[in-house]
């Protein structure tokens, strides 16, 4: 379980997120949403043990969190985080030598499901395989959690798609989570069992998504504009 | 790509298709359905949101699971023809209140839908 306690993070003088408290539970994707700068980023960053907490506590199965959660979180960053000179199967085989978690076996199978060719040099890749690429890396470790900052970020209509399936068939729900940041809603939302929506640091809504389709006929796009409209 | 309509739970989205494969036989009676993930695949939807439809499903009788073995149409040729009944009887009942809410008399909407049935029969009308 991820448990934050009335966490505050404030960098130099402006504040990213005030008061925040929230618990997430194994076997769910979850998807965190927001304008830009709302504090959506900052969130997983905590949660990922990237950024302390200004105040508050921050907790991952019931170890407060700082940079070795990593262990039982993966993380996946909005950029390109690997060298370009690498192949696709040398980004592979640095990303195992740094987790020993790290399970082959799956990354070829999601490798094979993304069609991405493993000798391939990285700065030859279009932008939609590096993205494919990542996605192999976070997903691949058998860790508990899973946070992905913009997963689907600037790519296109195919690109996402393969993606969102590759998340659907990859994830296992019976022992992970998944959490993401994200703007693509009209994709994600099929996906998601709850949502998070983030406003000027604050937490304006935690619910399940299909709650949210059933109480009030809306989805996470209609309910925004409608909740942030009025106030 | 399947889109979904954001005002209704996918969950029962989902089980409405389930149900019209159902009565129109391209799913029978006592065929396997694919796994809840290769579903959720299929349709880009949360497994946790499929098995939500199966299970609502098999509340009803028209689906039933096999541990180990997956999950399946009822063998149970009754309760399918009950379900026909049910999908056309929904779908009369909405037309019905749209034609009454607009204000077309019993007769009408009964003479209106034989003239059309009989174009349609002769194939004048194009179905769409």
């Amino acid at each position: 379980m991820i448990k934050l306690t009335d966490v505050s993070k404030t960098y130099r003088k402006q504040t990213a997120l005030k008061n925040i408290s929230l618990t997430l539970p194994i076997g769910k994707i979850v998807g965190i949403v927001g304008e830009n700068g709302s504090g959506k980023s900052t969130l997983l960053k905590l949660i990922a043990g990237l950024s302390l907490p200004t105040s508050g506590q921050v907790t991952v199965n019931g170890e407060t969190v700082n940079r070795r959660i990593s262990k039982i979180v993966s993380y996946l960053s909005e950029l390109d985080s690997f060298y370009s000179m690498y192949t696709v199967k040398e980004a592979i085989d640095y990303k195992a030598s740094q987790f020993t978690d790290f399970n082959y076996t799956k990354a070829e199978e999601i490798m094979k499901f993304m069609q991405l060719d493993s000798d391939k040099k990285i700065k030859n890749l279009s932008k939609g395989n590096r993205g494919r690429l990542k996605i192999v890396l976070a997903l691949a470790r058998d860790v508990p959690y899973i946070l992905m900052d913009e997963p689907l970020s600037g790519l296109d209509p195919i690109v996402r798609d393969s993606i969102v399936k590759g998340m659907i068939s990859f994830v296992d729900l019976e022992s992970q989570t998944l959490i993401m940041t994200t703007h693509e809603i009209k994709e994600i939302e099929p996906i998601l069992d709850c949502f998070i929506a983030v406003r000027d640091g604050l937490i304006i809504r935690m619910a399940d998504v299909e709650q949210l389709h059933e109480s009030e006929g809306l989805g996470i796009t209609e309910w925004m504009k409608k909740s942030y409209m009025s106030s | 790509m399947d889109e979904f309509n954001t005002s209704k739970p996918i969950y029962l989205q989902l089980a409405d298709r389930i149900n019209r494969q159902i009565v129109s036989k391209e799913l029978k009676a006592g065929d396997k359905l694919p796994s809840v993930r290769d579903m959720g695949i299929k349709y880009s939807v949360n497994p946790n949101t499929i098995q939500r439809t199966y299970s609502e499903l098999e509340r009803e009788g028209i689906l039933v699971t096999r541990r180990g073995q997956g999950t399946f149409v009822t063998e149970q040729e009754g309760r399918l023809v009950k379900q026909r009944e049910n999908l056309k009887h929904e779908q009369i009942q909405l037309f019905v209140q749209v034609m009454q809410e607009m204000g077309y008399s019993t007769n009408e909407i009964i003479s209106g839908l034989q003239d059309y049935l009989n174009k349609f029969d002769k194939g004048d009308e194009k179905r769409d």
